[in-house]
């Protein structure tokens, strides 16, 4: 076929290094609950150089405002700066109402860092907890500074909260730009979880698709249209090695993976209509899962690894169905108006957020699977792709602001919201599904 | 071709948590591994040079040689867009004379090779309208097998809402992102 001569490798692709500007995500919080708690995070104390390269106190606060469940207190109130857990007058905080309290210290030892830090509740004027990272004998290096930052944030939001953070975690996202040369650039990007430090891994002039995070945080699957046709690969985020899948004429898509990071879920149209196949990564092997002249499409692993949920217009317009990992027959799960679709699963396998249209709007709901019942989440309108955090506490997804598409985060239980936003585009955001405890 | 690849740092060692005691005492505390941020580095693939398609070759005597037919902007095979009406891939009768004045040419035309380039506008999920670009480049592609096309000059694929025509998030843009493009191969 003479289509196929234009050569595999005949491709514009550009494969970026790290060292490449590009615009952070902004974040606003849009909506936060009223019974916050005040917190003071003292600037970290610095030892053995001038200044630390990253700035402790700043990053966890705004961890923790960002999750809406504290109020970080302005640093200008301050009547001191302790460091260490011993230097600290509680009267002085009680006076500014903080109920908890966080100071440390960040040391320059021979090849790195040393971090130290106590949590103390100002009422009762305890120490909660404190840490040494790392562990005594080991340092940190620079690049891990932004990142134990987080930790530190996860353990302060697991103490006080008594849930686990997500804080140190990442995020996969795709990006649309328009280049100077007046063509479109799609952009993979990973960033911390506060938006942070974003890395492109992949930049093409064709389109990026459909993310998807192995379990142990590594690699990311993906659809890539630079042959000028969709192909899925699976990249190692330390190395940039790439993987090409077995791929077909017509679509090779929706990667998910499975608990295990041993399958993949996935889309091929090979016999004429688009089906779920499973993917033995091993052993480099199909098996085809659904049979039915449909659609059927989005799969997605449930936790316990047993069953596949995906999309299929089967019924007449797209709905939700649940198909066992062995083969059967597919349940139907959503009834709830006439559009339900691009289902993922809380880590608990208690909650299947989907994409839910109701007159004509996009929204991003939420199912219950062991109480039922469906509950929207965003606002409406173009909402899409969503992405549970591991804690399972938020959901990140994409959305429509002033004609521009931006990611936004909401809390499962409606209350916080937060809008994040760059240059250009920002979609499919994936939340990385690794866990740290 | 030279290719190099080059790794920054990277794989830091696990970080360690120490906890101490509420009396200041270092005590033992659980002790989690947790990877390092990932510091992420391309390998430098080199450019690679773009290997130009054939332009399609005309067998039969110069009468039947019609490579012009395409280029003719008076000519209906000048309309190389097919539009869809939303969540569906039937043929508007509006285009059925587009369709069969294509398939015409195809047949007469045995070398050519066309690509059906399916598309959908941004309502509902990413992989759902590729799936829906491609039933619609599909419906096109049967109306020209219909008409004794052969299956071998044709190729479907699908770009789902990926490539929009337009931007905008208003039915005129989306009428307009609901579409099939027909593509020459080589032209």
């Amino acid at each position: 076929m003479r289509i196929i001569t234009v050569r595999l490798l005949s491709v514009c692709l550009y494969l970026l290094i790290s060292s490449q500007a590009h615009a952070v995500l902004k974040i606003e919080i849009t909506q936060g609950i009223s019974s916050a708690m005040p917190i003071a995070v003292v600037p970290f104390g610095v030892e053995g150089m001038e200044s630390a390269p990253v700035d402790f106190a700043g990053i966890i606060a705004a961890n923790l405002h960002r999750s809406g469940r504290f109020k970080p207190l302005p640093e200008k109130d301050f009547l001191s700066r302790p460091t260490t857990a011993s230097m600290v007058r509680f009267k002085e905080w009680r006076m500014l109402q903080a109920e908890g309290l966080v100071v440390g210290n960040i040391r320059k030892v021979k090849n790195g860092y040393v971090v130290q830090f106590h949590l103390l509740d100002v009422y009762s004027g305890k120490r909660l907890l404190g840490y040494t990272i790392p562990a005594r004998g080991k340092v940190l290096r620079e690049n891990e500074l932004r990142y134990a930052a987080h930790q530190i944030s996860d353990i302060i939001y697991k103490e006080l909260t008594g849930k686990p953070g997500a804080f140190a975690t990442q995020i996969a996202y795709v990006t649309s730009v328009l280049a100077a040369d007046g063509k479109r650039r799609y952009s993979l990007f990973v960033a911390d979880s506060d938006g942070e430090n974003p890395r492109a891994v992949l930049t093409s002039k064709w389109p990026v698709m459909s993310p998807s995070w192995s379990p142990d945080g590594q690699r990311l699957a993906y659809v890539s249209f630079e042959t000028e046709r969709p192909v899925i690969y699976i990249q190692e985020l330390l190395t940039g090695e790439r993987k090409r899948l077995q791929s077909f004429k017509g679509l090779n898509g929706a990667p998910s993976w499975s608990p295990d990071g041993k399958q993949l879920a996935v889309v091929f149209s090979r016999d004429g209509n688009p089906e779920i196949y499973v993917y033995d990564l091993a052993r480099d092997k199909l098996r085809r899962l659904t049979h039915n002249r449909a659609i059927d499409t989005e799969p997605v692993w449930s936790p316990d690894g047993e069953s596949i949920v995906f999309t299929s217009s089967r019924s007449g317009g797209a709905q939700l169905y649940q198909i066992p990992v062995a083969g059967g027959r597919p349940k139907r799960l959503t009834f709830e108006g006439d559009y339900n679709s691009r289902a993922t699963f809380s880590a608990d396998g208690k909650l299947l957020a989907m994409v839910h249209r109701e007159r004509d709007k996009y929204y991003i709901a939420v199912k219950d699977l062991e109480r039922g019942g469906v509950r929207l989440l965003s606002e409406g309108g173009l909402d899409e792709s969503p992405s549970f955090s591991p804690n399972g506490s938020m959901i990140i997804y994409a959305t429509k602001n002033r004609g521009k598409s931006v990611l936004a985060i909401v809390s499962v239980d409606g209350h916080v919201r937060q809008r994040l936003s760059q240059a250009g585009d920002v979609r499919e955001p994936a939340w990385s599904t690794f866990k740290l405890n | 071709m030279k290719s190099y690849s080059k790794l920054l740092g990277l794989a830091a060692p696990a970080l360690i948590l120490m906890g101490c005691s509420s009396t200041g005492e270092v005590v033992d505390a659980p002790i989690e591994e947790v990877p390092a941020p990932a510091v992420i580095e391309q390998p430098v693939t080199p450019s690679i040079t773009t290997i130009p398609v054939d332009p399609p070759t005309f067998s039969g005597t110069t009468e039947v040689y019609s490579g012009d037919a395409l280029d003719d902007p008076d000519s209906v095979l000048a309309i190389r867009v097919i539009y869809f009406e939303y969540d569906s891939s039937n043929i508007r009768d509006e285009f059925q004379s587009v369709i069969s004045a294509h398939a015409t040419y195809l047949i007469d035309n045995p070398n050519a090779f066309l690509v059906l380039e399916g598309h959908a506008d941004e309502r509902g999920t990413r992989e759902y309208n590729m799936a829906l670009g491609e039933r619609r480049a599909n419906s096109v592609k049967n109306a020209m097998l219909m008409q004794g096309v052969s299956a071998g000059q044709l190729e479907v694929v699908s770009y789902g809402e990926e490539r929009p025509a337009v931007m905008g998030s208003d039915s005129d843009s989306w009428a307009q992102n609901r579409r099939v493009e027909l593509r020459y191969q080589g032209r």
